[in-house]
């Protein structure tokens, strides 16, 4: 069973225990009525869909309940690292997965 | 309820009494006031639990705790954390009927409850207590000893998981 390591808990815990919730990483806009329709299209729908390593959101549902990003290869599904939510995107560059 | 009991020589699945219980959501650096009100040390890390005669109290998040009392001391427990609100912002909720607890022991404990629960159960901690899955269902799951564990279930869930639990024991018990 794949393992997912939760910042929170301190623990590579079973898949079965977390939720998936999309691109990390993606701001809020400040004042959305000042956007354009194609940038609120953007902000909305548009996603970069990486082959390779992603910074993805997870929550820890069955667990301990956060929300947390990860780093993860969409290639291999090996998660290369995972961080608490409000932390800026580990610098992985040069580093192998976490096996 | 009519508490069904299904046993064999290995493992044993028993519906225990009902308690009263809390869920606690509370700043970490707050924590020694819930102590203080609770009258027990409430434990800071995740998983890990503190047991004190019939007070109980598991870190269950990184802000949220399961707290364990006797029935009869539910609405004082309640009032303690409502006179404490206005100096310290917290949230408690009486859960105690939307569980059931189901007690599960024997030298087979670990093997019916992996049947359904995707936790490395060896690595878990006596004391200690996590919220997982139990075949979908969202549960928490105490370990109380080598051989020993409580599973508190949501009401609606009790049926499917009690029913898995007893397909568990008779498999066991004929060799599966
Ligand atoms: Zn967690």
């Amino acid at each position: 069973m794949l393992l997912i390591q939760c910042p929170y808990c301190d623990d590579a815990l079973p898949e079965l225990e977390f939720a998936y919730a999309g691109e990390a990483h993606i701001d809020r806009p400040q004042d959305p009525s000042a956007l354009s329709d194609e940038e609120w299209r953007d902000f909305l729908f548009i996603r970069s869909n990486v082959k390779g390593v992603h910074a993805e959101r997870w929550r820890h549902i069955n667990g301990c309940g956060r929300f947390f990003n990860a780093l993860r290869d969409t290639v291999s599904d090996r998660f290369v690292t995972s961080y608490k939510a409000g932390e800026p995107r580990p610098d992985t560059s040069g580093k192998e997965p976490a096996q | 309820m009519n508490a069904p009991v299904t046993s064999f020589d290995a493992v044993s699945v028993a519906v225990l009494p009902p308690v009263a219980r809390f869920n606690l959501r509370i700043a970490p650096a707050d924590l020694a006031v819930a102590s203080r009100i609770f009258g027990l040390t409430l434990p800071a890390k995740i998983g890990e639990g503190a047991r004190n005669g019939d007070r109980a109290a598991y870190c269950i998040g990184p802000d949220e705790w399961l707290l364990h009392a006797a029935e009869v001391d539910q609405s004082a427990i309640m009032s303690g954390f409502d006179t404490a609100r206005a100096e310290t912002p917290h949230s408690i909720t009486v859960l105690s009927d939307r569980e059931i607890i189901i007690g599960i022991t024997g030298p087979a404990a670990i093997d019916l409850l992996s049947t359904c629960c995707p936790l490395d159960l060896s690595r878990m901690a006596v004391g200690h207590a996590k919220r997982t899955v139990f075949d979908y269902a969202q549960v928490v799951l105490i370990r109380d000893g080598d051989d020993a564990f409580r599973l508190e279930v949501w009401r609606s869930f009790f049926p499917h998981v009690h029913g898995l639990l007893e397909i568990g024991v008779r498999e066991l018990a004929i060799g599966l």
